[in-house]
């Protein structure tokens, strides 16, 4: 066991998989000498050589569109975004190719790649820096959004999805990387894309959330339990799209009740999805409506007004509170 | 809309009777291209006579002014952020002769369309100091400022500039502002984002006024110029587009100025765009949270130092009796006086509004965005009710 920081698990992750499956090359913006600009590359360009991680010209479009050819060629690239605020500019590329290769050449040729990016806010970044999107990638048919929350899980999500026989979109939690430490096992670990974790049992209220938003999540969990005696199942989602209903619905149907927590704005968001589920599935076992804390539908604020524009643990103690209490 | 009679410049309504085929022949090969460089201030700071471009000496001295100003600003910009007063600053030292000599070739009512580089350049458009301080400081009230219409927000979005400077430009000549040009400036990184390369197309394409200055520096942050690209010169892509290019050396601030008004001339008498490439360093981190002593050999500074676009400019300006060392007394405490006097407006600044974004989503009205803005508020209250 080592105590690695989500850095690490991933740097981890990708020497592990590059080690195992020669194909396995890694190619972005500062990926090669500099170990990538959070340093998640650090170390592999000495060890697997330029070859294998390559310092791409400043190009999104560029490393996808080429990392979609080396995929179709017998490659697994793991490219990466710098920050998933210039992503965009690898969008035609994704919908356009990678997400509907193999229907449109009916399995003949496939796209398996992935594309790492650090997401979301609360490190006083500019702006582009500290959007929280997923939900623009998980609206594509034939692309995979994962979210991991933390070392281990990310470690072991991102060596799935480099085996994974499709295109995934691994968006990192960046206030996450070096906030805290667990335990990750030596031998290396894979977990199973398109399947959420029971964080903890519960039998009063279900509570939803992903990436990093799980940490004061899981704070505002502990708080309701000791203040007001309550049960909670939480389940950390992990993979966007394709979404783990068969889990949501059936903790659901237990607590009939449920709260959500994303950092992303509210609109058109993986919680309206769940809502949908929820209602598609089951309504019938509600005893009080949905509950959930997201961003709001503004341009993502500066640095300066961030703090007051993502949920925090307050607002999601309220929320299971006014869930509990309705 | 007052359409001009020069509003189809470039764009002629019947198409030119075609030669077929557009090939290159024997005596004009294509294969073979030469790219001029300029160079007027050598780093010693003497003075190629031939080429000294017709400038008056209050320019002279005002350019050499919005240089020190720069370089100041971004020293105390960095203190600023390495006490933890200010998040994280890309830095600017070395760009000095890039933005201000660009800019000093610039009109009032032309258009700066640029990025984070450029600070020498958007102090001389008269953006305050403060303002870089707040948006570095997370605020967008730091974006804009009073008179800034026609210089854009910096693009962080690398390149996208580019496009946008081309539209500018068509729409300054379907305006008839016949006489009105933009000035568009990136990195060498930028130049391999797909969104220069249609940008030149596009500006080849319309024949519109803009010149690309491309501040090649060397590094897009740990990237050096090699492994950015296989071109030897960043002004030869010019030729691809049919466009003039020309290399000049970035730290000499005539050559820059020189370089950007013969461009400017041409595009205000319809001659189309421009590519520049000003050959200069990055003297410090990419921003502040780089370590290029990861990457970057420690000689090239020591070589890049002595060829310093302030120290040759001021040599020059001496030798020309135009500056001696009381004046530079004078004017780097009145430098200081301004910075302190920005940094302390940057700080006792309280007057955000903490609902703006809502404001701005869009120009019309929407219940959706106000429920959500009443909801947020409402919010806070509580959550400042609660301690
Ligand atoms: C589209 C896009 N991709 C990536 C980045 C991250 N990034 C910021 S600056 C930079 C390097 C830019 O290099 P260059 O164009 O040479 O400009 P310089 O910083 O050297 O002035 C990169 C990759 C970005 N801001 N925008
Ligand atoms: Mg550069």
């Amino acid at each position: 066991m080592a105590k690695l920081n989500m850095v690490q698990a991933i740097n981890r992750a990708l020497d592990e998989e590059m080690a195992r499956d020669e194909n396995v090359i890694t190619l972005g913006q500062d990926v090669g000498l500099n170990g990538g600009v959070f340093r998640v590359t650090e170390g592999l360009h000495e060890k697997y050589g330029e070859e294998r991680v390559i310092d791409t010209p400043l190009a999104e479009s560029g490393i996808l569109g080429s990392s979609i050819g080396m995929a179709i060629a017998g490659l697994r690239p793991v490219a990466e975004m710098q920050f998933s605020g210039f992503s965009y500019l690898m969008f035609a590329q994704l919908e356009g190719h990678a997400s509907r290769m193999r229907s449109r050449t009916q399995g003949q040729h496939t796209v398996p790649l992935v594309v790492r990016m650090p997401y979301g806010g609360g490190v006083r970044a500019l702006e582009h820096h500290s959007e929280s999107h997923e939900a623009t990638y998980a609206h594509l048919p034939g692309v995979k959004v994962v979210i991991p929350s933390g070392p281990s899980n990310a470690r072991a999500l991102l060596a799935a999805a480099i085996r994974d026989p499709d295109p995934v979109v691994f968006m990192e939690p960046k206030c996450s990387y070096r906030a805290f430490r667990e335990d990750v096992p030596e031998e290396p670990q894979v977990m199973e894309i398109g399947k959420g974790q029971v964080v903890q049992e519960g039998a009063d209220v279900t509570v939803i959330s992903w990436g990093a938003m799980m940490r004061p999540t899981i704070k505002a969990v502990e708080a309701a339990q000791k203040d007001h005696g309550v049960s909670i199942e939480l389940i950390d989602l992990l993979t966007i799209s394709p979404m783990d209903t068969d889990k949501i619905v059936s903790s659901v149907k237990k607590t009939g009740r449920c709260v959500i927590v994303q950092e992303a704005p509210r609109s058109f968001s993986p919680s309206s999805e769940i809502i949908a589920t929820i209602n598609d599935h089951a309504l019938m076992y509600l005893e009080a409506p949905v509950k959930r804390v997201t961003g709001f539908d503004v341009v993502t604020p500066y640095f300066g007004k961030e703090q007051s524009y993502l949920p925090n643990e307050r607002r999601v103690r309220h929320a299971i509170e006014e869930t509990i209490g309705f | 809309m007052k359409m001009s009679e020069h509003s189809t410049i470039g764009i002629s309504s019947k198409p030119k009777t075609k030669h077929w085929p557009d090939t290159c022949d024997s005596e004009a090969p294509c294969h073979t291209f030469s790219i001029s460089s300029l160079q007027i201030l050598d780093e010693h700071g003497n003075l190629d006579e031939s080429r000294m471009p017709d400038v008056s000496s209050e320019d002279l001295v005002k350019l050499y002014r919005a240089m020190v100003l720069a370089r100041l600003v971004d020293d105390r910009t960095l203190k600023l952020q390495r006490q933890g007063r200010i998040g994280t600053v890309p830095l600017c030292t070395g760009h000095e002769a890039v933005t201000c000599g660009a800019t000093l070739a610039m009109r009032d009512e032309d258009w700066f369309i640029g990025s984070y580089r450029d600070l020498g350049g958007r102090l001389m458009r008269g953006e305050p100091i403060e303002n870089g301080l707040l948006y570095y400081n997370g605020h967008e009230e730091g974006a804009v400022f009073p008179g800034g219409e026609r210089t854009l927000p910096i693009s962080i979005i690398i390149a996208a500039q580019c496009l946008h400077a081309v539209g500018v430009a068509y729409a300054m000549r379907m305006k008839g502002e016949t006489e009105t040009a933009v000035v568009c400036f990136l990195g060498d990184g930028g130049t391999s984002e797909g969104d220069f390369h249609e940008a030149m197309n596009f500006a080849s394409v319309w024949q519109v006024p803009v010149v690309f200055v491309v501040a090649n520096n060397q590094w897009a942050i740990s990237v050096p110029r090699e492994k950015q690209m296989h071109s030897r010169t960043i002004a030869q892509k010019a030729i691809a587009y049919d466009m003039p290019g020309i290399q000049v050396d970035g730290n000499d601030a005539l050559a820059v100025y020189k370089a950007t008004k013969d461009a400017l001339d041409l595009a205000r008498s319809g001659g189309g765009p421009t590519l520049i490439e000003a050959v200069t360093y990055r003297m410090l981190m990419h921003t502040t949270a780089d370590d290029p002593t990861r990457y970057q050999p420690p000689e090239d500074l020591e070589i890049w130092a002595k060829r310093d676009p302030i120290t040759r400019f001021r040599k020059f300006i001496e030798q020309k009796d135009l500056w001696d060392d009381e004046q530079q007394t004078d004017l780097e405490a009145q430098c200081k006086q301004k910075i302190e006097a920005a940094v302390a407006a940057f700080e006792s600044r309280t007057d955000f509004k903490v609902d703006s974004p809502f404001d701005h989503v869009f120009g019309t009205s929407h219940t959706r965005i106000e429920q959500q803005r009443a909801e947020f508020l409402d919010m806070l209250k509580k959550e400042s009710a609660d301690g």
